[in-house]
């Protein structure tokens, strides 16, 4: 195992977009352990993408359960992960290991379901909410080279947030 | 450049262009700017400003002053201690809003006190209408002896008219 070099903002290979991975071989294997390592090499750190380490496939780590009182899935490599639905928005605060010293708000679906592969190449579905969803929805992002910068709200709170954004079933 | 940090304050009644008068006579005598805070209070606009700046605080005064006097604006320089990369990441916001009534902020701000907010960042405004004015203010902050605590004192709290909301800040680090 190693720990990898987080490329940072305003490096260029952030906006870029990665590719599906198609190998699910021991090398793919090595690199979900050496980015797992790095992902919690960052302190509070909840999630890692591929392409923060400068490795532009479609690979995400996600565990969110080092926080108290949350609903999570433990450990989680998401690879090639398609979100399939969407539910409901909120706000919540963002930073990003490629972003040091800076957080924002940024708005996401509140519950999210999802297709992905995991290490072994096995396709599993998933449902996520709040925290973890959120998490996620961020390191999904990442994927197609978007940063937490590129969807930031403002910092001016809207007042009693979880009453403007109300649960409505999604019309299409 | 060094580390030679000044904060401008401005305050002058509103009009187009304030920032970009103020920020290019700046940047034309080679200031470098950190964060600032700029807004626009009670159809005054003002601006709070970390400038960097080699010389000294006195031509930095002279700098802004034409620009300051051509918009009828004040301004002051403090020679301050300051540094960038400092932030320190709230984790509790809290939002009070009522009628508006003298003493709103120096209450809730106290209840908060007692029970161990520090206040990073506070924003207010009064909304309503003359007859009917409403004080709406948001905190951010971190709470010492945990957001729990902070909870329990709104709780106990309970003044006439005044709604309290706090929400924990849970930053996703991803």
């Amino acid at each position: 195992m190693a720990l990898l070099e987080v490329i940072t903002i305003p490096d260029p290979r952030l906006k870029q977009e990665s590719e599906p991975a198609e190998q699910f071989d021991a090398s793919l294997r090595d690199f979900v352990n050496d980015l797992e390592e790095t992902m919690r090499s960052s302190p509070g750190g909840v999630g890692i993408a591929a392409p923060q380490v400068a490795r532009f496939q479609r690979i995400v780590i996600v565990d969110v359960s080092s926080k108290p009182k949350i609903k999570n899935h433990g450990r989680l490599v998401l690879i090639n992960p398609e979100i399939t639905e969407w539910q409901g928005m909120e706000k919540g605060r963002e930073g990003c290991m490629s972003v040091p010293d800076y957080t924002g708000n940024v708005i996401r679906a509140k519950s999210i379901k999802l297709k992905a592969c995991d290490e072994f190449g096995a396709l599993h579905s998933y449902e996520f909410e709040a925290y973890e969803a959120r998490a996620v929805q961020h390191e999904i992002d990442h994927l197609d080279g978007i940063l937490f910068l590129d969807r930031l709200v403002s910092r001016r709170a809207d007042l009693f947030q979880r009453k403007t954004y109300q649960e409505k079933p999604k019309s299409k | 450049m060094g580390n030679n940090w000044y904060m401008l304050t401005v305050v002058g009644k509103d009009k187009p262009g304030i920032v970009a008068s103020i920020s290019e006579v700046l940047f034309e005598a080679g200031c470098n700017f950190g964060e600032a805070s700029m807004s626009r209070l009670g159809g005054n606009f003002t601006i709070m400003l970390m400038v960097q700046y080699e010389g000294e605080m006195q031509h930095l005064e002279e700098i802004v002053a034409p620009v300051a006097q051509q918009l009828n604006l004040h301004c002051h320089v403090h020679d301050i201690e300051a540094q960038l990369h400092a932030h320190r990441e709230p984790d509790v916001r809290i939002s009070v809003y009522g009628p508006d009534q003298t003493g709103i902020v120096a209450h809730i701000t106290s209840v908060l006190a007692e029970a161990g907010l520090d206040i990073y960042d506070l924003e207010s405004d009064v909304g309503g209408s003359d007859e009917k004015p409403v004080y709406i203010m948001h905190i951010e902050g971190h709470a010492i002896n945990g957001v729990d605590a902070l909870q329990h004192a709104l709780d106990a709290d309970k003044t006439e008219g005044i709604e309290t909301h706090l929400e924990e800040i849970d930053t996703v680090i991803g």
